[in-house]
């Protein structure tokens, strides 16, 4: 009986969403998915035009970043971006930008929906292309005179892009047959 | 039932507290004749001037950012009220005219949909009465010394009614392509919070929640619209939900990389680690509690599992030499808070308390020590060990230098 509600159910949600009559709210406007659309896949797509230099970076970090990240980006309020490496499989890990962070996009990402912490959204394209660069050249990952645009930040290959591993959970907790 | 407290122990227990005032309690106030008359009716509810128990946050500068821990220690029942839930923000609570809300979903769809609250509300809808665990809860267990208490130690967990509309439900009419494996999640604070989630999950049991408790979901909790994911860690179920992009892959955000990712002791991390493992905890009597006197108690507490029923739940009072089962509230309800209670005699002496919940899985809860041993101590995220609490003998309740 309740295999046969489903079956019902699920015909009639099919016929619903086919029927012109029953078309469930609108199709999006532009501006709704210029707004919403703003998320950076891995591999680049979704990345901007603009670009960003190291030197942009560094004034620009100094002016709306090192308050709340230090001067050199060794964390205060803010987290620590840069060092750690080499500290992961240790007792005590050091997890930034540079040591943890598996891909350059994810950095691009997040600076541009999150950051400045008190002014998210503020900082323009080739702001956030220079920021990444900034605290990519000061974790040592690229040269002073690289820059970041929407071809180059996707090759960078950041230091821990082979550092996660799949979850393998129920690990631990021995399992009982159930009674 | 085979695991109800027995005859005897209901006696005992009649016994110790009918026989005198225990400490702390005062005498039965007489008012004077004529009585006075109470409060008038009113439009929206408070609770008891009496009652105290709120939330607990660690002091900050940056109090937009940071968890509140439910107080489950002066929990009943398993529902948490909307108001003492958990709290997990990144960016603040923002302030949103659902009149104006929309979510959109785009991407590797045929047909791209923005919806208003209304549009969403026409829709059948569902009620489920689910958990809802912060990957982070428990966090600080991993460390040499444990939580003082049960709030600040297990409180990133709260139980509530939702009501509102499977996602699989709008992902039909949004016609999603053969590419799509993956949806990702945006909420409307001013971070703009995403995460990547399976397809699968969307298409299992995702709801699209506008619902809680009876009411509107809370601005803490979401509203107007709230994406919750049945037994996966609280960040997954994205907030003043905006967005829903249909993509071939996951987007590595910030909060499913640097964060909410397990490290393990060979420096390599688990990542995607959604499920929240069975748990439980004795809420009562917990650590900062104190017992007034000898004799009989209700021990009580909550169990759960993001992977189904609860089964059974094992409490011991000796520390661990023998377990006994508890008696669990009916109805147990999947990937739901589930009360358990252990009629017990205290008598003065050294106590170790603690209890493991066993799921339908068959997933025995681990201890602390069996997690370090698989896991190390720098993972952080989805620490569910059983919590052993001391009862000493002058009553009062401890945390255990582990």
């Amino acid at each position: 009986m309740w295999k046969l509600s489903a079956i019902v159910f699920a015909a009639a949600v099919t016929v619903s969403a086919q029927s012109p009559g029953s078309q469930i709210g609108r199709p999006p406007t532009p501006e709704e998915i210029r707004e919403l659309g703003s998320a950076i896949a891995p591999d680049g797509t979704g990345l901007p035009e603009g670009s960003g230099t190291v030197a942009a970076g560094r004034t620009l970090f100094a002016a709306r970043c090192a308050r709340c990240h230090g001067p050199a980006g060794e964390g205060d309020i803010g987290a620590r971006l840069v060092g750690g490496q080499g500290t992961l499989a240790t007792a005590r890990p050091i997890k930034t930008v540079g040591s943890f962070w598996p891909y350059a996009t994810t950095l691009w990402d997040y600076v541009n929906r999150a950051m400045p912490f008190d002014q998210p959204g503020a900082l323009q394209p080739a702001e956030v292309y220079a920021a990444v660069a900034y605290v990519l050249n000061l974790n040592g990952i690229i040269t002073a005179d690289q820059v970041m645009d929407a071809g180059s930040l996707p090759k960078v290959k950041m230091p821990n892009r082979d550092g996660f591993v799949a979850d393998p959970r129920p690990d631990v907790g021995k399992e009982r047959p159930r009674k | 039932m085979k695991s109800s407290p027995s005859r005897r122990q209901l006696l005992q227990m009649g016994a110790a507290v009918g026989s005198s005032l225990l400490a702390g309690d005062k005498a039965l106030a007489l008012e004077p004749n004529p009585r006075k008359l109470g409060e008038p009716l009113g439009p929206y509810g408070e609770r008891s001037p009496f009652e105290k128990a709120v939330r607990w946050r660690r002091e900050s500068k940056t109090p937009e950012t940071g968890s509140s821990f439910s107080p489950i220690h002066d929990s009943v029942g398993t529902i948490t009220p909307s108001a003492l839930h958990y709290e997990r923000h990144h960016s603040g609570i923002p302030t949103i005219d659902p009149a104006t809300h929309r979510l959109v979903i785009h991407g590797l769809v045929d047909r791209p949909l923005s919806l208003s609250m209304t549009d969403i509300k026409r829709l059948a809808s569902v009620t489920r009465t689910l958990v809802l665990e912060c990957g982070g809860n428990s966090a600080g267990e991993w460390a040499p010394i444990t939580g003082p208490d049960v709030q600040r130690s297990y409180g990133l967990v709260s139980g509530s009614e939702w009501t509102g509309v499977p996602l699989s439900r709008l992902l039909a009419a949004a016609g999603v392509q053969r590419r799509a494996s993956w949806v990702i999640a945006e909420g409307a604070d001013a971070c703009r919070m995403m995460r990547s989630i399976p397809l699968a999950k969307a298409l299992e049991n995702s709801l699209l929640a506008y619902g809680q408790n009876g009411e509107a979901i809370r601005p803490a909790q979401g509203y107007p619209l709230r994406l919750i994911n049945p037994g996966w860690e609280g960040n997954t179920n994205v907030k003043w939900l905006h967005s829903l992009k249909l993509t071939d892959q996951p987007y590595m955000a910030r909060d499913e990389t640097s964060k909410y990712s397990d490290l393990m002791p060979d420096g390599k991390a688990r990542i995607f680690t959604y499920a929240m493992e069975a748990k439980s905890v004795i809420t009562f009597p917990s650590g900062g509690q104190s017992l007034p006197a000898r004799g009989a108690y209700e021990l009580t507490g909550l169990a759960w599992s993001g992977r189904g029923r609860i089964d059974r739940v094992e409490v011991t009072t000796d520390g661990g030499r023998t377990w006994l089962a508890a008696v669990l509230q009916e109805p147990r309800l999947p990937i739901a808070l589930t009360r358990f209670r252990l009629a017990w005699q205290f008598n003065g002496q050294d106590a170790l308390i603690a209890s493991r919940a066993i799921d339908e899985t068959g997933y025995v809860q681990p201890t602390r020590d069996e997690l370090i041993a698989a896991r190390g101590t720098n993972s952080i995220y989805h620490y569910n060990g059983i919590k052993v609490w001391h009862v000493r003998a002058d009553g009062t309740v401890t945390h255990v230098e582990a």
